[in-house]
């Protein structure tokens, strides 16, 4: 398989990443190189092979359903590029 | 003091609890040594001050009778460990002028321990990247040159800042992060000891996240015993990070033993690859010799799925990645590009400029493998195939107590020699497959290619067996005792 200019262009949509026409041009091999090659993946017989899940298996914890982080408003929006009022601001969404 | 800054992290630790010296005069022959060598560009930020006030309260707690294990040894951080109120960027232009909150487990556990911190050590952007070269503060430049010649050299990546650092004796020892490689290669490349623990031992929490299902983060240092130490430390359950290992922490420091009488040592046959130079396969057969005369027995292993451990992972891992990296959007912290309209244009706008190219292939790539109608057919595939690469180091196991390999195809090579992705890629060939498997594995400096540069053996251990994997380790240092250091042109 192999991907075209438009699947790029989608992909990058997906992605949230802005291209320009000469970087989507720039990737289509870059992409078909790399997906070329990772491919080879279709030659092993993984007929019945459980995919993995945990690397190291263990079981998943529970604690205990308390609340142990909140009240920390100003650190969390500490870093925000924009803070407005005790929120996040974004640009405006609805008209 | 610059006596000082050539000891181990042992010799350190002894000679200030034995008063020779103080934490004072350790910091401040360090710190003189961080600012001297910024031709490097290994650190991004640097924190004397944070390095005296830890050693300030080192000295007192030696008066006081009460030292801790790290009390007197100031380290150098990967940028990608959340210190707070200190710049972590993770080498990325979409982190720029970020400071946590909050800090890291294993940095909480260092200084708990009593360490102090040197500074912020440059990176691959996200740890994506074997040669430093994807930073946005641009490459580190390795201490080690080729002989005769003054062509910069990459120190490895990702964590190339931590290699360089360690090896040109910046700091006695540094963390580093290892998603598929990014310990043991640059280890190798700058000639140090870097070992990744089992994938649960250190929390991943305050990481900035790569591919979580295989970020480990362990130690570098110039000696293995420097590497035990450290990872004591740093390692430990974590209740903040639900795959962190539940079990004690070893005491890997007092159980090193150089003698492997009655250990089988695996020699996988799939990593004998005629691609790979002449010196470094001779180094590996050098590396059975030493491990034959510390008393282990070599027997020839089988890891079939090898070859498949790479697209494996460069399936896994930007998948992975572009999950982890959808965060970075502009509005909870970071970089954020104005002046588009909408909202979605903001994302995109800020995505653009925030990564790097590397780090979009990656994403790009993920978000392709995990896209609807591809999911079976990549992912799935992969993480059938990671088992079958897990099941064959099981197995192999049965008739060994460690594996042994070389660490990385090449030595150190220039910065701008490799432009092919698919060629960086390939640095990795026999680091990726103990990471696919969450397995321990160390990389210990073998001895010098023909051009005067370190190679690295690498040794590879069952689940929860750090302890062989440092004792063989140990086994070799003894045997190569591999002392040069790169002569100072900084």
């Amino acid at each position: 398989m192999s991907v075209s200019p438009e699947q790029v262009r989608h992909i990058a949509k997906l992605a949230r990443i802005a291209m320009s026409d000469a970087e989507l041009e720039r990737l289509v091999p870059e992409l078909n190189a790399i997906i070329g090659w990772v491919e080879q993946l279709a030659e092993v017989n993984t007929d019945g092979v459980e995919p993995l899940t945990a690397v190291i298996e263990q079981k998943l914890r529970l604690r205990d359903d308390q609340v142990t982080d909140g009240n920390i408003r100003d650190d969390v929006l500490a870093n925000a590029p924009e803070a407005q009022h005790g929120f996040f601001a974004v640009p405006k969404v609805i008209e | 003091m610059s006596e000082l800054t050539s000891k181990t992290i042992a010799e350190l630790r002894d000679g200030f609890r034995g008063g020779e010296f103080s934490a004072r005069e350790i910091a401040e022959a360090y710190n003189a040594a961080v600012a001297a060598a910024k031709l490097l560009n290994a650190y991004t930020v640097e924190t004397p001050d944070e390095a005296l006030a830890a050693a300030d309260i080192a000295d007192q707690a030696r008066l006081a009778g009460n030292p801790l294990s790290l009390s007197g040894i100031p380290l150098g951080i990967k940028d990608l460990f959340a210190t707070i109120g200190v710049d972590t960027t993770a080498g990325s232009h979409i982190l720029q002028g970020f400071k946590p909150t909050y800090e890291s487990t294993v940095t909480t556990n260092l200084r708990k321990a009593g360490a102090g911190m040197l500074g912020k050590l440059n990176m691959d952007e996200f740890a994506m990247g074997s040669s430093n070269e994807t930073s946005t503060y641009g490459p580190v430049i390795s201490p080690w040159r080729r002989q005769g010649s003054n062509v910069g050299l990459t120190p490895g990546g990702s964590s190339g800042g931590s290699a360089a650092a360690v090896s040109a004796l910046i700091a006695p020892g540094a963390t580093g992060t290892d998603t598929g490689g990014s310990i043991r290669q640059p280890a190798a490349f700058a000639g140090i000891c870097g070992i990744k623990p089992t994938y649960g031992r250190c929390s991943r929490w305050g990481i900035v996240s790569f591919a979580s299902s295989l970020d480990q983060a362990g130690p570098m240092a110039r000696t293995v015993r420097d590497c035990a130490i450290l990872l004591e430390a740093m390692a430990g359950f974590d209740a903040k990070d639900s795959t962190s290992l539940d079990l004690p922490v070893p005491r890997w420091e007092a159980n090193l033993s150089s003698d492997l009488k009655g250990k089988c040592v695996g020699i996988p046959r799939e990593y004998r690859i005629d691609s790979v130079p002449a010196e470094i396969n001779a180094l590996w057969d050098q590396g059975i010799e030493w491990l034959k005369d510390a008393g282990a027995t070599p027997v020839e292993i089988s890891l079939p799925h090898t070859k498949y451990a790479l697209p494996t992972y460069y399936i896994i891992a930007p998948a992975e990645a572009s999950s982890n990296l959808a965060r970075y959007d502009g509005v909870r912290y970071g970089l954020r590009e104005d002046g588009v309209k909408t909202l979605d244009d903001m994302y995109a706008a800020t995505r653009a400029a925030g990564f790097g190219a590397e780090v979009k292939r990656r994403i790009m790539i993920g978000t392709y493998v995990l896209s609807a109608g591809f999911y079976d057919a990549y992912f799935t595939k992969a993480q059938r195939v990671r088992a079958l690469i897990k099941q064959d180091f099981a197995k192999a196991f049965e008739a060994c107590d460690v594996i042994l390999t070389p660490t990385a195809p090449s030595a150190a090579f220039g910065i701008g020699e490799t432009t092919d992705p698919l060629a960086m890629y390939l640095n990795d060939v026999f680091a990726v497959p103990a990471s696919l498997a969450g397995l321990p594995a160390m990389s210990v400096p073998g001895g010098l290619d023909g051009q005067g540069l370190p190679l690295g053996l690498h040794l590879i251990g069952n689940e929860f067996d750090e302890q062989i994997v440092l004792n063989a380790g140990l086994a070799i240092e003894e045997r190569a005792g591999f002392t040069v250091r790169p002569e100072k042109w900084w």
